[in-house]
């Protein structure tokens, strides 16, 4: 089969992702967003590691999926911390730096 | 538009299945109303994804994803979601104005540039992996990793570390007085009493329900005139309004509640002892 599908595929679930970001106010979907995004581009470098007959992009994939945990990691304490403060969740309210 | 085909047929029927629940899947995280409900879109597409990855000769890849992902940090997702409050809804007011539609066309915008890219690449005819997985394919992963790209790694256990002592430091919590022991929480709600705040009573609040009747917790205690004790229903169920009025319980403590409750009359009670000695004389 062509290795095109999965780089289609990738770059729906990408897009799906992006606009996740964008559309959702809900801090903890916007950051869903991302990761299905991060998850996308895993997809995309284990495809290409096929063409190229290398482990290499696996390999990518993998450091990728260890920072992806590291920042999931951070990314839902700063949430914990700014909804202990503020007890809100959406990514509109905490606006204090505005004027 | 270059051909790099590889893989059997199966694998384009796996990837046919697989591939479009993915992707409806995945269109939970735009448009579910419930944060949990978007979770579990995100987790069949992870799953998927580990499928996927073992179909590309990944199956390191493919075990790693499920533990990694739908294992910890999915976990890690639903686990804050219960933390912050299930029912936080997503608010649907825009910020700014006409944003949805703007980042739908950048969403259209961004799938016509990757797919002009992905249809007109020139791409090499695809290898495919069996000469690099000749050792099994996580051995061959562990070759790489260990082997050239060994200071990442270390550079990735770093970052690990840091990032947990990050996330403990942003949620760890000052305490800001001293523990409450249970005299002064005693001495506090007692002067809030004589004050005449807090607490109605100074026992504690009667336990819900009309016992032998009826004792869910969402049905007020009543008391012996009839009427309902507002404080003996938990405090989170009356403020959800979830708290039953007695009237509307069927059976005794509607008729209760309504004054129509007539005592029933018990039947004649026999002398004990009689009957018991009758069984007896029986035996």
């Amino acid at each position: 089969m062509s290795l095109m599908h999965y780089l289609v595929l990738s770059g729906i679930l990408f897009t799906i992702g992006a606009v996740t970001v964008l559309v959702r106010r809900n801090a903890i979907l916007a950051f869903m967003g991302v990761e299905l995004m991060l998850n996308s581009c895993n997809l995309a470098l284990v495809a290409f590691s096929r063409v190229h007959g290398t482990l290499t992009g696996q390999v990518m994939a993998f450091y990728v999926m260890v920072v992806a945990a590291a920042e999931v990691v951070v990314g839902l304490a700063i949430i914990v911390s700014i909804y202990r403060a503020r007890r809100t969740v959406s990514v509109d309210e905490p606006s204090l730096l505005r004027n | 538009m270059t051909e790099s085909v590889v893989g059997s047929g199966g694998e384009l029927v796996l990837f046919w299945i697989i591939g479009p629940l993915m992707v409806v899947a995945a269109l939970a995280l735009l448009f579910a109303r419930k944060p949990v409900h978007a979770a579990v879109g995100l987790i069949f597409v992870m799953i998927g994804m580990a499928f996927l990855y073992t179909a590309l000769e990944a199956p390191f890849l493919g075990v790693a994803q499920v533990v990694v992902y739908t294992g910890a940090i999915m976990i890690l997702f639903v686990f804050v979601l219960m933390l912050v409050g299930v029912d936080a809804a997503d608010s649907v007011a825009e910020t700014i104005k006409g944003q949805r539609w703007i980042a739908v066309a950048l969403g259209a915008g961004l799938v016509a540039v990757l797919a002009g890219v992905v249809l007109t690449a020139n791409l090499p005819p695809a290898a495919g992996l069996e000469e690099a997985n000749t050792m099994t394919n996580p051995v061959g992963v562990a070759y790489e990793i260990f082997g050239s790209t060994v200071f990442a790694l270390e550079l990735v256990g770093v970052l690990l570390i840091t990032a947990a002592l990050g996330a403990i430091t942003l949620t760890h919590k000052e305490r800001l007085s001293a523990i409450r022991d249970q005299k002064a929480t005693v001495r506090l709600r007692q002067r809030a009493y004589a004050r005449g705040e807090g607490s109605q009573v100074l026992t504690p609040a009667p336990a819900p329900g009309v016992y032998a009747l009826h004792n869910a917790a969402d049905v007020p205690a009543l008391d012996p005139e009839g009427n309902p004790i507002d404080i003996s229903v938990p405090r989170v169920l009356r403020i959800r309004g979830q708290e039953l009025a007695p009237a509307d319980v069927d059976g005794h403590v509607a008729q209760i509640a309504s004054g129509t409750f007539v005592q029933p009359v018990a039947p004649p009670v026999t002398d004990v002892r009689e009957s018991h000695e009758n069984e007896g004389g029986e035996r």
